[in-house]
């Protein structure tokens, strides 16, 4: 048996882990946009008690890395890992208390009528998942270039809140009825622009993991 | 920036057996420089290289240079025991002398001259109070130093090193008898010393090079493969050797 044979076992379920916790959050963004598309309430009320589960999976994440460092002292890469893991849970469990937060617009919102058919949102809610996706894959794959380069896509994501922002400013302007119903939807739009940004975090710890850089890898203008 | 102790290109053989390469390093000025690498690679004799141990040790060459306040420790008109004076060491088992631990911190400022009994008594209690020995043994100068435990035995080892008032302390391994506690206390008063010394350790222990040291240098098969900012060493090492000795996958 290799020296570390059983460490390496541990290190390797440990990012299985949070391949999971990162699917199911993945799935939360996704299901909360679906709910504010259909106006499902049912759905919405399901994604917020599924936030426990990603809270769950996160502390419990959490117990294993401390475990290691206390049992394994890790340094160098291992230590990397380890404190990556560390940050990136925090980041996926935050971006899941973003697609809470949608949820629970979507119960605020109940049934009033729409304001306008959604095709911004979805887009950025898209996006923002296809971006953790392969942001967790370069964490897996120690692909510091790619999680550079998903980043940057975060400008995609900033456009479209711009856009949706400015969208419905102008509703606003245009008819003060629809102030309350636009202030929900620019919440929402800003959980998704707040949840790419935690994406970008995540791009950054794939950067430290890899190299031991530390450092922001690219600016995000909100 | 001027080094208090530097080798430049020191080769040195057992007979034709190359037991170190090479070796350029700087060692700052009261700093501690832990040395670390697997059993064999040349910690201990590079260590002993510094203050002339291994002159003793016969069918050895040497080549390169070591110097100690820029100047060569090896060159002709030097003095071995003015070396030895200014660049002490610590063994890794304590060996006290059979005397009392008076006699043990008393016997280097003796061997030097020193034998006015007032002096003599400042200077053993200056030492084991450096030592943190002191409050200690006060009560019981005239018990014999192997009677102490294996941590103050070492304590008192590093007293009487101190009691010559060396520059430089090399220490081999100097905790791996003791128990972690006493391993602790060494440690903490490596960081004390450092503000009046020059520490150098050789270390087995990974996590006591990190606590203790601000540089570490990492060496494989008579070379020095990586010599850095200890934090650097552990967190982000440069080379792949490196890696795999610390992360525990070498070999
Ligand atoms: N007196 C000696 N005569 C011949 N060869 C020696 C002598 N002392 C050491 N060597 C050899 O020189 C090499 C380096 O030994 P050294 O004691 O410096 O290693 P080390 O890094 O201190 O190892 P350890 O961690 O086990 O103390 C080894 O191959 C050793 O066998
Ligand atoms: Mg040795």
């Amino acid at each position: 048996m290799a020296p570390r044979e059983k460490f390496d076992q541990h290190l390797k379920e440990l990012q299985d882990e949070v391949l999971v916790l990162g699917s199911m959050v993945g799935k939360a963004i996704a299901r909360s946009m679906n709910a504010l598309k259909e106006r499902d309430l049912e759905l919405a009320k399901e994604v917020m008690s599924g936030d426990t589960g990603i809270d769950h999976k996160r502390l419990d994440i959490e117990e294993r890395c401390i475990e290691l460092i206390v049992t394994q002292q890790p340094v160098a890469s291992d230590l990397r890992t380890i404190i990556a893991v560390l940050n990136i849970i925090v980041d996926l469990e935050r971006i899941g208390d973003h697609a809470e937060g949608i949820a629970k617009i979507v119960l605020m919102i109940g049934n009033e009528p729409p304001l306008k058919p959604l095709i911004d949102l979805p887009r950025m809610a898209e996006k923002t998942q296809d971006m953790l996706r392969r942001s967790l894959d370069a964490f897996i794959d120690r692909d510091p270039e790619t999680a550079v380069n998903i980043s940057n896509e975060d400008d995609e994501v900033d456009e479209l809140y711009d856009q949706v922002y400015r969208e419905l400013i102008t509703f606003m302007l245009e008819d003060p009825r629809t102030i309350t119903r636009a202030t929900r939807l620019i919440w929402a739009a800003h959980n998704l622009e707040r949840s790419a940004d935690r994406v970008t975090n995540i791009c950054e710890r794939v950067v430290f993991a890899t190299t031991g850089k530390m450092g922001e890898t690219g600016e995000s203008r909100y | 920036m001027e080094f208090k102790m530097q080798t430049r290109k020191l080769e040195f053989y057992y007979g034709k057996v190359r037991a170190l390469s090479k070796i350029t390093m700087g060692i700052e000025e009261h700093q501690i420089t832990a040395l670390i690498g697997p059993s064999g690679c040349g910690k201990t004799t590079f260590l002993r290289l510094l203050n002339r141990m291994n002159d003793v040790i016969s069918g050895t060459h040497l080549a390169g240079d070591v110097l100690l306040d820029g100047q060569n420790i090896y060159a002709p008109q030097v003095d071995v025991v003015e070396v030895r004076k200014r660049v002490g060491m610590v063994f890794q088992q304590p060996n006290p002398f059979p005397k009392s631990i008076y006699a043990n911190v008393a016997f280097g400022p003796r061997m030097l001259g020193l034998n006015n009994k007032a002096k003599l008594d400042e200077v053993v209690e200056r030492s084991l109070r450096a030592a943190a020995l002191w409050d200690e043994v006060k009560d019981n100068l005239g018990k014999s130093g192997m009677l102490l435990s294996g941590g103050q035995q070492q304590r008192l080892c590093i007293a009487r090193v101190l009691a010559v008032e060396p520059e430089v302390i090399l220490m081999d391994e100097p905790c791996s008898a003791l128990d972690p506690l006493s391993t602790l206390r060494i440690e903490e008063l490596m960081r004390d010393l450092k503000t009046n010394y020059t520490i150098i350790i050789v270390t087995h222990n990974m996590q006591q090079a990190a606590r203790v040291s601000e540089w570490t240098g990492f060496f494989l098969l008579g070379e020095l493969v990586e010599y850095n900012k200890t934090g650097e060493i552990f967190q982000r090492p440069k080379d792949k050797k490196t890696e795999d000795y610390i992360t525990g996958r070498f070999g």
